[in-house]
């Protein structure tokens, strides 16, 4: 790694991310950077072996977070950081497999792989940035666009109802879920160390500003503005019901931690059940190894 | 090394091919299975995951085929040796990331028991007509090695050389089966898992300092690494280079997409096996494989009592396309016939290579059934003429 200038302070988190990297790809006042530093705070102070942790995105501006991490990263296919997460965590279960990627990634294309990891508990946890559209193409409506809100593929304003994903993914049977916005740092941060610690499917929405796409198209001002906005707009509620958490077009964003339960995971009922039925002569999978 | 015994089903068995595949996939130390259910493949799944519990291993059904094949990806990253196994349809689905373990360089098994196609096609029916998708199915210029068995005893046998050259070259090998080999019962010797050479990991021997993901070695292959052992390395579909950071220009491009091709393009004579009989002093020469290879042997004996000098080869290696052998033999044959059930796919790489050198003879098949060795002796006939 080298040094531009000896007079330069290390960066803070320079040794969780890919200094021979910087500078990233992302636009000046996007919500990603935030997402990601929360990220990194969460998880210096996470009591795991760093080199056991594993980040797996898909395709687009957030699917671009695996490649600025300083950990085993894997810049997978389009939808598809789930199941290869999925792989990934059940060829060795020791590593904790975070899959940080976009709300087009990993609820239109990859909404089928979203279900059935929180259907199967799958032990991963997954950081959805949602920036209410395809941002790295050119600002198309995703499945998250608010109704009304103008995008370069609703130029009229979108007429196509959203997902509403702490519901998607709660209905599924995630056991974390949680939603903040790049504006609540230190809430962010603590619901990602929860769900680094959480054993199960892990869920947390980050609502993040793109002022190049959406914040333009929709004449919402600067990245600043759109901090403004969540800080005026934003409204705390722990433990809502999941069915009163959408978001319509530049209104009241309810935040906060929704679910957090225990559940067996896929490999824990693989496990149990196997060996219910099979007694001796199954061989248990991924038990710690000595 | 020799093969982990926890997964060798040591004796005489009598199974069809789907389970021999199965079971070689179990011998050659595949302990990571994804897939879902498609008709003529299931079997094989089938039998992975009523013996994986006892072998110590772990199976996923997943939610459709395009998921099997990441997870397939990021199980291989893992530390696992992993498999899948599909059909036509899913197949088309499992191209996508077909394409990202090839640019990531990923050591994985994709089975395909081939039915007739398009679409959803002859479901229970046999058909060879995926073999130009194993070639070229995923988008992109690219290599990969594809295989095709003749019986139960070659799936058990050639499932383990699939396992053992998608470690050696670091790439996605695609058995090439067909429903007739899938679905036929037979006997299958499997040996003792000291007779069974495995080919393992190529994990590097270099600190996480000195380590570059992407450096290649002499043979083009870069050596790896298992997720969660320090390496802290990036892996990306996107053009890297050395060090598997994205750089995306075509000077990148050029060395990452030249260096993939190569490594099997310049490696094929290791790769391919075929069989040859009576090639030397052959007028005319068919090339078949699969099932195709065991139904065209009575046209070719029956040729021979004609007093037709006809010589046989079977190819086990579809892709790398065995090319030098076939100009080799172009020189000096009238002409080949190749017999295939579809409507003229290996038949064009025969032609390619033959290079007007000798004629190419095709006798096609829309699928559904196997040849008619009288069709086959047919155009023998009028090869030799």
């Amino acid at each position: 790694m080298s040094k531009i200038n000896a007079n330069v302070p290390e960066h803070p988190m320079e040794k969780l991310l890919r200094m021979d990297r910087i500078p990233h790809i992302w636009c000046s006042t996007c919500g990603i950077g935030t997402a990601v530093s929360c990220f990194i705070s969460a998880l210096e102070k996470f009591e795991y072996p760093l080199d056991k942790v594993a980040i797996v995105s898909g395709i687009g501006c957030t699917g671009r977070v695996a490649g600025y991490i300083k950990l085993d990263s894997f810049h997978s296919t389009h939808g598809r950081a789930i199941p290869f997460a999925t792989g990934l965590k059940l060829a060795n279960p020791d590593l904790k497999v975070v899959v940080i990627s976009g709300d087009g990634d990993l609820s239109a294309i990859g909404g089928n792989h979203l279900i059935h990891a929180a259907r199967r508990n799958m032990d991963l946890t997954v950081i959805c940035v949602n920036n209410f559209i395809y941002a790295m193409t050119g600002g198309q409506s995703a499945p998250t666009t608010p109704l009304t809100a103008n995008s370069s593929t609703a130029p009229y304003g979108n007429s196509d109802p959203p997902f509403n994903l702490p519901l998607l993914v709660g209905s599924c049977g995630a056991t974390y879920i949680a939603r903040w916005t790049s504006l609540h740092i230190r809430r962010l941060t603590k619901s990602m160390g929860e769900a680094l610690n959480k054993k199960g499917f892990s869920f947390i929405e980050v609502i993040a500003p793109c002022s190049t796409l959406y914040a333009r198209r929709n004449r919402l001002g600067t990245g600043l503005d759109l901090m403004k906005f969540y800080h005026d707009n934003s409204e705390i509620k722990h433990g809502a019901p999941l069915e009163e958490l959408d978001i319509n077009f530049q209104q009241k964003i309810i935040v906060g931690k929704f679910i957090d339960k225990e559940k067996p995971t896929f490999v824990d009922n693989w496990n149990n059940w196997l060996s219910k039925k099979l007694g001796e002569r199954f061989v248990p999978y991924g038990v710690a190894k000595a | 090394m020799k093969a982990d015994p926890k997964g060798v089903l040591t004796g005489e068995h009598y199974l069809d091919g789907d389970h021999a595949c199965a079971e070689g996939a179990l011998a050659a130390g595949c302990r990571f299975f994804a897939g879902y259910p498609i008709t003529p493949s299931t079997e094989v799944a089938e039998r992975y995951v009523a013996r994986i519990p006892m072998v110590g291993g772990i199976f996923i059904q997943m939610e459709d085929e395009l998921a099997s094949m990441a997870a397939l990806v990021g199980a291989a990253w893992g530390g696992k040796k992993s498999m899948t196994v599909t059909s036509g349809p899913g197949f088309s689905l499992m191209m996508e990331n077909i394409g990202l373990a090839v640019m990531m360089e990923t050591p994985c098994v994709v089975v395909n028991v081939q039915r007739g196609g398009p679409s959803t096609g002859l479901p229970t029916m046999v058909g060879q007509q995926d073999m130009m998708q194993a070639r070229w199915g995923s988008h992109g210029d690219y290599q990969l090695i594809a295989l095709s068995p003749a019986s139960p005893q070659e799936a058990f046998d050639y499932t383990i050389k699939c396992f053992n050259l998608a470690e050696k070259y670091r790439v996605p090998v695609l058995f090439m089966m067909d429903e007739c080999v899938g679905h036929m019962t037979e006997k299958v010797v499997i040996p003792k898992p000291d007779e069974i050479e495995i080919t393992p990991r190529r994990l590097t021997k270099l600190s996480p300092e000195k380590y570059l993901p992407y450096k290649a070695n002499g043979d083009l292959v870069p050596d790896m690494i298992e997720a969660g052992t320090g390496y802290r390395i990036h892996s990306t579909g996107l053009t890297h280079d050395e060090r598997g950071y994205p750089a995306m220009s075509p000077v990148t491009q050029a060395q990452l997409v030249k260096r993939l091709c190569d490594k099997i393009k310049l490696n094929a004579e290791d790769i391919i096996e075929i069989e040859e009989d009576q090639t030397e002093d052959a007028e005319v020469i068919v090339m078949a494989y699969g099932i195709t290879s065991r139904v065209t042997l009575p046209a070719v004996f029956k040729a021979r009592k004609k007093g037709i000098k006809v010589g046989y080869i079977k190819m086990i290696t579809a892709w790398p396309f065995p090319e030098r052998r076939v100009r080799e033999l172009a020189k000096k044959v009238k002409a080949f016939v190749m017999p295939e059930i579809n409507l003229g796919q290996m038949v064009l790489e025969v032609e390619r290579c033959a290079a007007g050198q000798a004629k190419t003879y095709h006798v096609p098949h829309a699928g559904g059934w196997v040849h008619d060795p009288e069709d086959i002796y047919k155009v023998i006939e009028e090869a030799v003429k």
